[in-house]
């Protein structure tokens, strides 16, 4: 570096400190690879994550999750709460003050009514709009004035944090969207592509599946943001080159996750032109453990709860299963930096993990070996274990995914070592998540012993998700097999616990009992933790800003985004 | 020949309507569903909604009717409305919609036929002009060592899957060589000579890629068919008769030759409209075939239907095509 | 036509048949020659090379992932520690089975279509509308559908892995064979046409022995052409499949699957793609040359050379 370089060097340091003080627009162009490109701007007729991020850099909610899984306002002025009488004393409704002088990308200002639409909108029976669930309960949104939104619920919700909170339920525009309700929001391609918005970007250009051209919003709430003048998210392809294109080539600046084997992304970060970022919210990869005998000679009755499993609904079995796996493994060969051992359903945020069931991060083959013989089941001639005249012999089936067949094969090769046979079986994820009721590959049928797959919730309260565990959501053919509780664990005390959760407020409280429920599920033999994985992806060392966030958005803060001056 | 190529159209119209029927049945059948790739958290409830908004719930064959209505009526008449501003009848006209993108699948596919037929359809032209001096040279000089490295090559051609050849492309011309861009900019319009480079640059590696395998292929086929004729009396007769060898070889053998050769351009060419799911994936060119493999990937009914269709009607114009051709090549064959 | 093996060794001038000359012509030329040994010699390392070798390629040593080429693991390991090596012998058989099967039902397809709609016109639009229909099946899809109506029936009549290996090659041999048919028809159009086959039709040949005797053996360039093409393209088919998941079991090798899993291994372990993308590369070669030698030996003005 010369000298001249240097001194405005310094100079530059000097004036800018921060970037945070660079003026909008002036750090030029951001490239953002989505390796599942994006099909549409609206997170209400969204088919996926990635919609929703990408809706996320145009739409904002009244409130946001920051990366420590705390409420951030967004449009919002503070977050309701009862101590700050923003939610009533019974629990039924809350009421936000939106932030003074915030105006739409087109230049009119915010209202409470753009609310009260945005309910409206996702709630008409006509609309299929898939972020439902976030207005569950809702009996009504209104306008008290301008500036003030009221949402009642008709029942107590000691958490009322899901309208129009986090990247799922952002504000619409009501002028854009007013013909767009009901039957008619598939019709309206101009609103859902190029959605007028609050955010930092606004869209110039759409191409479905393929790329989204966006520049500064000229009325973000921030004069001196967004940096970047303009953002071009590109789709398609798959992770690892996405996640070369980042660290190898320098072409991009963020890739979105980076699912990749850790050793391919460890050797792609050695070029030294980015870095891996990862965050951990609530994703755990599982074995779920069929409680009901999915044997085909049983027809029609096949995998329900009228015929319970004849091996596996022995505890002593499961946890010798469980005990027999080697996670640190597991997590060296496909997740490395984004996973972490974990032996709960709910691993985060802190306050709701529990500590409780640390027996299963050390792998114990002699241990699984005596709880097996204890069970009775007595190692075979060809070392597999059998106990009146059957095998110890499971069909472990997951969907399509190279990290996920490794650990089959992994897991099978453990399995063996204590005497039980698998058969592996992975299916193509769209017909294994599709939930097609004609097909009998699907997760929520579960033709098969054990299964895996990883799942997770929005935002930081478990309520909903432990729900998936009573009794009432097992799939079976009277609910056309739907229903999350793939496990088919069936156990009053739980039931029970769960409604106790739904009529209690405040965090601790609702911790208490969310970890007594995470401890019941991992302590039945429905349920074998593996891996807590985290969000990664691939930032260039020319970007600056970046924030990971596990429980909204990743480009949450791509306001704060810029230009890494080298 | 015209009034061969008259009934073979008019008989077209039924074949393509069982083949609509059956892509649809399968598509139907098939075990994909749009709703697969929400996120687990979007219960059941709001699934079958949002089935049902999407017109699944009414039973198959109004859908298939609908469809029929919408891809045989309302899409043509648009058309003409947007391309003469004429209106006719009134009010919204459903049109096919696509269930991932919410929009019009027609817009959808003009969007991004360009880029499939510059890419595809330039691969295509490139392997043709490969392979068939490659072909000829190899049976001219059969066992020569231009004809047992042709062999070798194309052996290897067509046994390295594009999946395979695309990546080491990209790794030896993108990441140690850095010489190309290994992602195709879908945004760059071409106004000057610095873009036109721009745009040469992107296309070498997904056009290179695919012309390979297309001229290993084709090659083979026009080494055989050439080693057929050569042995032919009418090539001695040629050459007794004192036409230059390059004559012999080239309007007389080379057009004899053609007729497998003609046949597998003749298959390529709807494929050229098909896109190339593989490499165009590979290199993020937003071509047909890119669009093909989401549409299947996300169950998007309307979308694939679509697509599959229209590349029926290429398939069996150009297979006319071919036909006609055999004619012109081979006076010999005659259809009454 | 080997009546000419019965009474040979009493005539002096032994009669000699046409597939005898064949033979003898296919013996001389040394390019078919090669193929068969190398071919010849592949099946061998697939048959018995599991079994001389030893390796368990399923067994997963977790300590030496990603190895590189050592005497213990000849080819080096994956990335959970699988024997490359061993891998590529099992896959073998899988693959080599399921592109010879394959090609087979799809030639025979191909041809017999090709042939019967450029002989006889009555069944030219016919088949050959059915072959637009085949051509137009969206391959995807169809497979979804096939795998989710029969695997449960083959698995139970015939195991989990021989059950999916029928259908596989069933679904790969009857969604390829509709440019072989193609091909082979227009040359057959052009044929029917030609001085010999008039011929034998003024003498009152009957047709069955037309297309046997003239059609057929000139036809036989395309057809070996398709012949190599499609064993590649079946072993490379498999390995999208496999990849869908509509494959044999994950834990199943075949020579497709180690190269998609291993590309993007390519710079880690290049072992990974570099012996399974051999392995079908010498295969495919090996098939060519055959063919190559039998074309050249069918033909009766090469034959005498």
């Amino acid at each position: 570096m010369t000298l001249r370089h240097m001194l405005t060097g310094a100079a530059a340091l000097a004036l800018l400190a921060p970037a945070a003080h660079a003026e909008r627009g002036s750090d030029g162009q951001v490239n953002v690879l989505y390796w599942q490109a994006v099909s549409i701007m609206t997170p209400y007729l969204s088919s996926g994550t990635k919609d929703l991020e990408a809706a996320s850099l145009v739409l904002e909610p009244l409130a946001r999750f920051g990366p420590d899984g705390q409420l951030v306002p967004y449009l919002a002025e503070d977050i309701p709460t009862l101590e700050n009488g923003g939610i009533s004393e019974d629990l039924t409704t809350i009421t936000w003050k939106l932030k003074e002088g915030i105006l739409w990308s087109d230049g009119t200002p915010v209202t409470a009514d753009d609310a009260v639409f945005t309910w409206q909108y996702c709630t008409d029976p006509d609309g299929g709009c898939a972020q439902l669930p976030n207005f569950g309960d809702v009996a009504s949104v209104e306008a008290v004035d301008p500036q003030t939104i009221k949402v009642t619920f008709s029942v107590p919700k000691p958490y009322p944090y899901g309208p129009l909170v986090g990247a799922q339920s952002p504000l619409i525009q009501k002028a854009q969207f007013a013909n767009c309700l009901g039957v008619a929001a598939p019709t309206c391609t101009e609103a859902n592509t190029k959605p007028i918005g609050t955010g930092p970007f606004v869209v110039d250009d759409f191409k479905a599946n393929d790329v989204v051209v966006l520049s500064a919003n000229p009325n973000f709430r921030d004069p001196e943001k967004p940096a970047f003048a303009n953002m071009v998210l590109k789709g398609g392809g798959d992770a690892a080159s996405a996640a070369r294109s980042v660290l190898e080539t320098g072409e991009f600046d963020y890739a979105w996750n980076a699912q990749v084997e850790p050793e391919i992304l460890t050797a792609m970060e050695a070029a030294g032109k980015g870095k891996v970022v990862s965050a951990f919210g609530t994703l755990v990869e599982r074995i779920q453990v069929n409680q009901t005998d999915p044997d085909p000679a049983l027809g029609e009755e096949r995998s329900t709860v009228k015929h319970p499993h004849p091996i596996l609904t022995d505890e002593n079995v499961v946890k010798a299963l469980s005990l027999a796996i080697d996670r640190a493994i597991l997590i060296e060969t496909g997740y490395g930096a984004a996973g972490q051992m974990t032996c709960n359903l709910v691993p985060a945020p802190e306050y709701n993990a529990s500590t409780n069931n640390d027996w299963c991060k050390t792998r114990d083959v002699d241990q699984a070996n005596k709880l097996l013989d204890e069970a009775g089941w007595m190692m075979g001639s060809d070392g597999v274990r059998e106990k009146d005249g059957k095998r110890l012999s499971l069909l472990f089936q997951s969907s399509t995914n190279s990290v996920r067949q490794a650990a089959q094969a992994l897991i099978k090769q453990d399995w063996a070592q204590i005497g039980v046979e698998t058969e592996l079986r992975n299916i193509d994820g769209g017909v294994f998540f599709g939930g097609d009721p004609g097909s009998p590959d699907t997760f929520q049928k579960f033709f098969a012993d054990v299964e895996m797959y990883a799942n997770n919730f929005d935002g930081t309260d478990p309520e909903k998700y432990l729900g998936d565990w009573v009794c009432s959501q097992a799939p079976s053919i009277e609910n056309q097999w739907q229903g999350n509780n793939t496990s088919r664990m069936c156990n009053p005390d739980y039931d029970a616990l769960h409604a106790e959760l739904g009529k209690t407020a405040g965090q601790d409280a609702r911790a208490k009992i969310a970890i007594e429920l995470n401890d019941m599920i991992v302590n039945s033999p429905s349920f074998i933790p593996l891996v807590h994985r985290g969000r990664v992806s691939t930032k260039s060392n020319a970007l600056g800003g970046v924030i990971m966030n596990p429980w909204d958005s990743e480009l949450w803060n791509a306001a704060d985004w810029y230009r890494e001056k080298s | 020949m015209f009034a061969y190529a008259l009934r073979r159209l008019l008989f077209a119209i039924p074949t393509l309507l069982v083949i609509s029927f059956i892509i649809f049945a399968l598509l139907d059948l098939s075990p994909g569903d749009p709703t697969a790739n929400l996120p687990l958290t979007i219960p059941a409830e709001v699934r079958e909604q949002i089935r049902i908004s999407l017109g699944l719930g009414e039973p198959f064959h109004i859908r298939y009717v609908k469809w029929l209505e919408q891809f045989f009526v309302n899409e043509p008449l648009h058309l003409i409305e947007q391309a003469t501003g004429w209106s006719f009848g009134e009010g919204q006209r459903m049109r096919v919609i696509s269930w991932q993108t919410r929009s019009p699948v027609t817009d959808l596919i003009l969007e991004r036929l360009p880029q499939t037929l510059w890419v595809v359809g330039l691969s295509y032209l490139v392997g043709i002009l490969i392979a068939i001096p490659i072909g000829v040279i190899s049976a001219y000089r059969q066992y020569s060592w231009f004809d047992q490295f042709g062999t070798l090559f194309s052996m290897i051609g067509f046994s390295a899957p594009t999946f395979f050849t695309g990546l080491l492309f990209i790794v030896i011309f993108s990441v140690w060589l850095g010489w190309l861009p290994s992602i195709y900019d879908t945004n760059l319009r071409v106004t000057n000579a610095q873009t036109l480079w721009l745009q040469i640059r992107q296309m070498i590696m997904p056009v290179m890629v695919l012309a390979l395998f297309n001229a290993a292929q084709l090659s083979r086929f026009m080494r055989a068919s050439m080693l057929d004729n050569l042995g032919q009396e009418y090539v001695r007769t040629a050459r007794a008769k004192g036409l230059r060898e390059r004559a012999v070889i080239l309007i007389h053998v080379l057009r004899n030759s053609l007729i497998p050769v003609v046949t597998v351009i003749a298959l390529g060419i709807p494929t050229i409209f098909g896109g190339a799911i593989i490499t165009e994936q590979i290199f993020r060119v937003n071509g047909i075939g890119q669009l093909l493999i989401t549409g299947i990937q996300g169950a998007d009914i309307p979308l694939v239907q679509t697509l599959t269709f229209m590349f029926a009607v290429l398939i069996v114009l150009f297979n006319l095509v071919a036909d006609l051709l055999y004619g012109m090549l081979d006076p010999r064959i005659r259809y009454e | 036509m080997s009546d000419a093996s019965v009474g040979a060794p009493q005539i002096d001038a032994p009669q000699r048949s046409l597939w005898s000359d064949v033979w003898v012509a296919f013996r001389r030329h040394r390019g078919a020659m090669l193929g068969v040994v190398i071919f010849t010699a592949i099946v061998l390392c697939v048959v018995f090379g599991p079994m001389v070798y030893g390796t368990d390629p399923q067994f997963i040593d977790v300590r030496a992932r990603n190895a590189p080429p050592s005497l213990v693991h000849p080819m080096g390991t994956d990335n959970i520690g699988r024997d490359i090596f061993a891998q590529v012998l099992q896959g073998g058989r899988v693959s080599m089975l399921v592109g010879v099967v394959a090609m087979l039902i799809s030639l025979v397809i191909g041809t017999l279509i090709g042939v019967l709609a450029g002989y006889f016109r009555r069944l030219d639009g016919p088949l050959m509308r059915m072959t637009d229909l085949f051509l137009a099946l969206p391959l995807l899809p169809l497979l979804l559908v096939a795998i989710m109506l029969f695997r449960d029936t083959l698995r139970v009549l015939f195991g989990p892995e021989a059950g999916i290996f029928l259908l596989i090659v069933f679904l790969i041999g009857i969604t390829s064979w509709m440019q072989t048919a193609r091909i082979v028809r227009g040359d057959v159009l052009a044929l029917k046409e030609r001085e010999f086959v008039l011929a034998a039709k003024s003498i009152g040949t009957p047709s069955r022995r037309i297309i046997l005797r003239h059609i057929l053996p000139n036809v036989l360039s395309p057809i070996m052409v398709s012949a190599t093409i499609g064993v590649a393209g079946a072993i490379i088919t498999e390995s999208a499949l496999s990849f869908l998941g509509l494959g044999f079991p994950p834990d199943f090798p075949t020579w497709g699957r180690l190269l998609y899993d291993g590309k993007d291994f390519m710079t880690l372990t290049p072992a990974r793609v570099l012996w399974p993308g051999l392995a079908i590369s010498l295969t495919v070669l090996s098939i060519n040359f055959v063919g190559d030698g039998l074309r050249d030996a069918l033909d009766p003005r090469i034959r005498g050379r």
